[in-house]
């Protein structure tokens, strides 16, 4: 296997090989990745939150709530870029590339982004939504300035689990699209046998590394969004870094 | 245009005509989960039981559980396929790294939540701490361990699909044929994908009755 290993170093030490404009590059895959997991991603905030939050603050669509994250697991990632695609492929003005994938990540990262914002708005202590009332917030203040920043932190940490769940996905894209990100490495390695077996280890280990590292930055700014104490319940702040975070 | 795209989407009759693959890939596909689950599950036991008895080493269990889980199952797959090949054993050592990191938080979360005055009842009564364990608190903290069963087959049922790419499968390989061929064939695509959502919802309920049938005392449903 120490065959195997010297490959691998070979690979990463062409020279070519950190190219950005060059599509065998990894700068270019991992700006790709990034575009596709972080358009994808800002798409389901977009979606979800609002939706989550209006519905869970109304205490609407309960069942609905705990069905869309069952069903969301259910869904096998694969089929579902592949159905988006397929979609596409009847549609003529768009292109198979970008957003059938992009399609695909959204309708995953959904589930838990709209499960946690829905749980954690709704299990916002009644007593402080009350005091909220009783010194006169508007229901607009309630759920903006009491409800939201005190379910922040569950929020974040959906936003993170489907962040990263989004990035992984991004490389099964490659089996489908020629978009892939660091997923392409992967499939085309396995497309030649067993002379791409560096090419594939190689790709392995930069998209676990990528996961991985998505997930620390993602870490860090769940510190940065949720104050401690939750002393400052100044919303402001709150609210725009949970919808930057993605 | 679209309408008459439509109709051909999805044909009946290669369903009819593939019955018997179609059943196999179904087998495949539920050998493949259930190997992964029931080794992910004897995997989590030992571990779990380890965190209780260390306290200490819980964390950095859980940890490399989520290191595990956070590792793309394609990149995992890849990197075994040198060592292990195209094969079963490649599909099923990643499909149970998946399972770990929700099965031993699951394990250690119900026996945790075991009221300590029940545990302090069964050792005033003489019991012994291996039947502490085996007949007091495994039994009330079986909800949560099936609701973790629960999520961590539901989840492998979903990654089998993509050990198409290895040469497995199960139901995912008509997904990967499906647009492989030319021209496409959607039926394929829209049987691989919506088996294999049926097979995981069917794997829920089932293992939701099986709770039902071990646990015929507790009546509340356990949120996940």
């Amino acid at each position: 296997m120490s065959g195997l290993w010297a490959d691998v170093i070979g690979w990463f030490g062409d020279a070519s090989r950190w190219s950005v404009s060059d599509p065998s590059g990894i700068g270019y895959r991992v700006i790709e990745h990034l575009t596709v997991s972080t358009v994808a991603m800002l798409i389901a905030i977009a979606l979800a939150i609002p939706t989550a939050l209006v519905l869970a603050h109304h205490r609407r669509a309960e069942a609905i709530a705990s069905a869309i994250v069952n069903l969301g697991r259910a869904v096998p990632s694969f089929g579902l870029i592949v159905v988006f695609w397929l979609v596409a492929t009847y549609i003529p003005t768009v292109s198979p590339r970008f957003w059938p994938l992009v399609g695909a990540l959204v309708a995953l990262a959904i589930p838990p982004v709209f499960t946690n914002t829905y749980t954690s708005v709704r299990d916002v202590d009644a007593d402080i939504v009350e005091a909220a009332r009783g010194m006169g917030a508007t229901e607009h203040a309630v759920m903006f300035r009491t409800e939201l920043p005190l379910a922040s932190p569950v929020i974040v940490a959906g936003v993170r689990l489907a962040y990263v769940q989004v990035i992984a996905t991004t490389a099964i894209g490659a089996i489908v699209t020629n978009g892939g990100g660091l997923g392409r490495y992967i499939v085309d390695g396995f497309a030649i046998g067993r002379a791409g077996h560096a090419m594939v280890v190689s790709g392995a280990l930069l998209l676990g590394v990528l996961t991985l590292a998505a997930d620390r930055v993602l870490a860090a700014a769940e510190v940065l969004v949720v104050p401690t104490p939750l002393r400052e319940i100044s919303t402001v702040r709150v609210e725009g870094v949970t919808g930057a975070a993605g | 245009m679209i309408l008459l795209a439509a109709a051909d989407l999805f044909d009946p009759s290669w369903v009819v005509r593939n019955s018997g693959r179609i059943l196999e890939a179904t087998w495949e596909h539920i050998v493949l989960t259930v190997l992964s689950v029931v080794i992910g599950l004897l995997l989590s036991c030992a571990l779990s039981i380890v965190a209780l008895r260390r306290r200490r080493l819980y964390r950095p269990i859980l940890s490399a559980g989520s290191v595990l889980y956070t590792i793309p199952s394609l990149a995992m797959f890849a990197l075994l396929v040198p060592f292990t090949g195209f094969s079963m054993t490649t599909a099923v050592i990643a499909l149970v790294t998946y399972t770990l990191l929700i099965l031993v938080k699951n394990i250690v979360t119900g026996i945790d939540g075991v009221p300590s005055e029940i545990v302090e009842a069964a050792i005033g009564m003489g019991y012994e701490p291996r039947a502490v364990l085996l007949r007091v608190q495994l039994p009330l903290a079986l909800p949560v361990i099936v609701a973790g069963i629960r999520i961590a087959t539901v989840t492998v049922i979903g990654l089998v699909t993509v050990t198409a790419l290895i040469g497995l499968g199960g139901l995912g390989r008509f997904i990967l044929s499906g647009f492989r061929v030319l021209p496409i064939h959607p039926t394929q695509i829209l049987v691989g994908t919506f088996a294999s959502i049926l097979l995981a919802i069917t794997g829920d309920v089932l293992l939701l009755a099986l709770e039902r049938v071990l646990t015929p005392w507790s009546t509340r449903k356990v949120a996940t």
